[in-house]
């Protein structure tokens, strides 16, 4: 899978030094298309294929605690531990588990990992190979949010003026569409700039599948495996708001139960869900 | 599931099985003689085997549309109506070139009033015209249906062809919409289906109580898919519980009894859950000294003591399960002694019965009864399991004006139901529907109906004291004055679950009618 989009990669560079101008064009319609403007991130700056048993990699992650002021701003139902029952690594993956159980108040236990602090990057690839949960109510997510995020104190921003890249979020009750989005001021909460992309012939939790975004100062495309399927420039960004994204960006990966985006679970989802994760990896140019 | 459960069936599946058999064997040696004219003619040498079985398994056919704008390999008569004398409808079946989802011409099912005389609903199967089809590159069944109006169709779904229903699947009670919408029966296991002639199943009443009303609805596009987008397997059994119940030595019954059913989740996120005949499930008996489960589900109990039956469809485990616990021998059911010239005998060893259409109906959509006539221990008895009602129809409408009493020998479970109540109704074939006699049995003392008899007759309206016990209970046959029953053309004796009461099995045995 890698080798084929490094391969791919290649080949749309050099037709975009001949025809730079079709291929800008044929990106607007979105079409998945080897002839969309595709930037080369082939330095591997760092990754993560949990291949030790048991360690999640604390020079990589952090795990977040809690469940956030209102249920992490989307009244999301459950309480984030750092407890191996919500979240461990084995055989090559990481396990994220949400558990039906009463804790601290909340119903529901998960986790979140976050390279806040750790791994931080301006521009790239991001990746990461997972395969989803399912069942309604279950809203995993694979996202980047801007370094500069905090209260608006000493040089912090407040959200969405910290911006906001979400590169996989999908909705358990809709196991063939995952959604890619920015958050940013003019453009958040309800109003992002987003695009959903359906699998034809199968679905998002019965197999592996990579989830990626490449950025650069002038756009940022998402892909699901080998099909890109949007861009987002920033000349359409800045036609709702401001382009937030020229700062380090941090990775979260995490498994919300309920919230605003999802509804609650009901009677007939499964519990444990599991999100698994094959691996994460970050390129720069 | 519809005409499951029905135990007789097991000689004709392996009948039908012995003569395919042959056919393939014949299959076989024409092949091999193809083969050997080509390896003449093109001196390939070392291919043989592989060439004749790559033949064979080509023989059964893959296409997966069934109507798209005309029957695709079906049968010529297309549609086969469910028996009429169950009250089938076979009118209300055709095609429509005016309404239609797609292309020219689309499936017109117009679904009768209750109280048509034609028959009070409709139903049948389309049936593969070759030797069946290869199904297994498919995960479900899909049709395009809407509705005259917003209605109920109480039955969808495929693998019954009226022969064997191996692999039968339903799906229930789907909503119509008076606009086109998307069906999905998703295959429990689509590598069983290897030569499948069941195409589709279906069965529609009308709207309402009786005498419901008719109404219309269209299908297209009726084709096996590969969606790719079914996932989330959830078979199960005895709605996921782990039920435990007392069964007699020597008894038979499926595990189709025991609600099979197979749920996917679809792309819509919609959990999908259809009823599975037993032969898509792969049965294990904790101990096969006292039960032993068949291929095709039929349960066996051998000897005594308590096995727990489990299953799995393609290696998912079923949730749920049916422990036995097998306490002792089937009690014998009493002897008639009455002299035969005083019996009219519909089911029973000491006389010569009556000849009948059937013990049990299966009538579509409503009834939820399985089972019928089989031999416990050597004695041949009515076993009724799931029971909401049950009717045995007569061949020749009888003349019972000189019978003074129906007569019938019933054995409830070991673990004796609760709030027994039960109505028997006999019923003639040629007076309008609301003139019959009825009988509570069951030791209730409420009035139900004016009809119903005398709730004090200690003989008729019996009380079970003890479960595992043949009762004998003796219903007087009443004036038709008071009844309104012609009993010169009597056809139908009907047993019924009133007031929902516990019961959901039991055995029959001696019905007969007889003169004091």
């Amino acid at each position: 899978m890698d080798k084929k989009n490094k391969k791919s990669m290649r080949m749309t560079t050099i037709l975009l030094k001949t025809f730079s101008l079709v291929g800008l064009l044929i990106a607007f319609s979105c079409t998945p298309d080897e002839t969309q403007v595709v930037t080369e991130f082939q330095d591997l700056v760092f990754y993560d294929e949990f291949d030790t048993d048991g360690l999640i990699n604390p020079d990589i992650w952090g795990l977040s605690d809690g469940t956030g002021t209102d249920g992490w701003g989307n009244n999301e139902l459950q309480y984030y531990t750092d407890r191996t029952e919500n979240a461990s690594v084995r055989k090559g993956i990481l396990t994220i588990k949400a558990v039906e159980e009463d804790f601290s108040g909340a119903a529901y236990t998960s986790a979140r990992l976050s390279t806040k602090g750790l791994k931080e990057q301006k521009y790239g690839r991001f990746e990461a190979r997972i395969k989803l949960p399912t069942g309604q109510g279950i809203w995993p997510a694979f996202w980047l949010l801007g370094a500069n995020n905090g209260d608006g104190t000493n040089g912090t921003e407040i959200w969405p003026n910290s911006g906001e890249i979400d590169i996989m979020e999908y909705r358990g009750q809709a196991p063939t569409i995952i959604h890619g989005s920015l958050h940013g001021p003019g453009y958040s909460a309800a109003n992002p700039i987003t695009k959903s992309y359906a699998l034809e012939n199968d679905r998002f939790d019965n197999d592996f599948h990579i989830f990626g975004i490449e950025w650069t100062a002038s756009y940022i495309n998402y892909y699901v495996d080998d099909v890109l399927y949007n861009q987002i420039t920033r000349e359409q960004v800045e036609e709702k708001g401001v382009w937030v994204f020229d700062q380090p960006f941090f990775i979260m990966i995490n498994l919300a139960v309920g919230g605003d985006f999802v509804g609650a679970p009901n009677n007939e989802t499964v519990f444990p869900q599991t999100m698994l994760v094959d691996y994460v990896k970050v390129y720069k140019k | 599931m519809v005409q499951n459960g029905k135990l007789e069936l097991t000689f004709i599946s392996t009948l039908v099985n012995n003569i395919k058999k042959d056919k393939m064997k014949t299959t076989k040696y024409k092949y091999i003689k193809a083969t050997l004219l080509l390896l003449l003619a093109l001196s390939i040498t070392s291919c043989e085997r592989e060439l004749s079985d790559k033949a064979e398994f080509a023989t059964y056919g893959t296409t997966g549309n069934i109507f798209i704008d005309a029957p695709v390999g079906l049968t010529d008569q297309f549609f086969v109506s469910f028996d009429p004398a169950g009250g089938a409808n076979t009118e209300g079946f055709g095609t429509d070139e005016s309404v239609t989802y797609q292309g020219a011409s689309a499936i017109r099912i117009d679904v009768p009033a209750g109280d048509d005389f034609n028959g009070g609903f409709i139903g049948g199967i389309f049936v593969d015209r070759g030797t069946g089809r290869n199904l297994t590159g498919y995960d479900a069944l899909t049709f395009w249906a809407k509705g005259s109006t917003t209605a109920t169709i109480g039955l969808v779904g495929f693998g019954t062809d009226f022969i064997e229903d191996k692999y039968a699947v339903g799906l229930e009670n789907i909503k119509l919409s008076t606009d086109w919408r998307k069906y999905t029966i998703p295959i429990p296991d689509a590598s069983k289906l290897i030569q499948e002639k069941g195409m589709f199943i279906f069965s529609a009443g009308g709207i309402g109580a009786f005498p419901e009303m008719g109404y219309t609805f269209w299908m297209d596009e009726l084709k096996f898919e590969k969606l790719g987008t079914l996932g989330q397997p959830q078979p199960a059994m005895a709605n996921k519980e782990d039920k435990v119940e007392t069964k007699f030595l020597g008894d038979q019954f499926s595990m189709a009894d025991y609600g099979l059913t197979q749920t996917f989740n679809l792309a819509s996120g919609i959990n999908q859950t259809v009823t599975a005949a037993p032969s898509y499930f792969s049965f294990t008996s904790s101990d096969i000294e006292v039960a032993r489960v068949s291929d095709a589900g039929i349960v066996s109990l051998v000897g005594s003591g308590a096995a727990k039956i489990t299953a799995s469809i393609a290696g998912v485990a079923v949730a749920g399960s049916l422990t036995i616990n097998v306490a002792g021998a089937f009690p014998v059911a009493p002897t008639p002694s009455l002299a035969a010239s005083n019996v009219i005998s519909i089911f029973s060893d000491a006389y010569t019965d009556e000849a009948v259409d059937f013990y049990n109906g299966f009538w579509l959509p409503f009834q939820t009864t399985l089972g019928g006539e089989t031999t416990i221990d050597g004695q041949s008895v009515l076993n009724y399991t799931n029971f909401n009602f049950v009717g045995t129809q007569l061949t020749t409408p009888i003349d019972i004006s000189e019978m003074t009493h129906l007569s019938i020998d019933i054995l409830m479970p070991e673990v004796l139901p609760t709030d027994i109540d039960m109505l028997v109704q006999l019923k003639s074939d040629n007076t309008d529907p609301n003139t019959f006699q009825q009988q509570r049995i069951g030791g209730q003392t409420y009035a139900w109906d004016p009809r119903t008899g005398d709730v004090n007759d200690t003989e008729s309206n019996a009380t079970f004291e003890t479960g595992g016990v043949w009762k004998t209970i003796k219903i007087p046959i009443r004036p038709t004055s008071e009844t309104g029953l012609d009993k010169t053309t009597v056809n139908l004796i009907i047993i019924e679950n009133i007031k929902n009461s516990n019961v959901t099995e039991f055995h029959i045995d001696n019905l007969y009618f007889y003169k004091e």
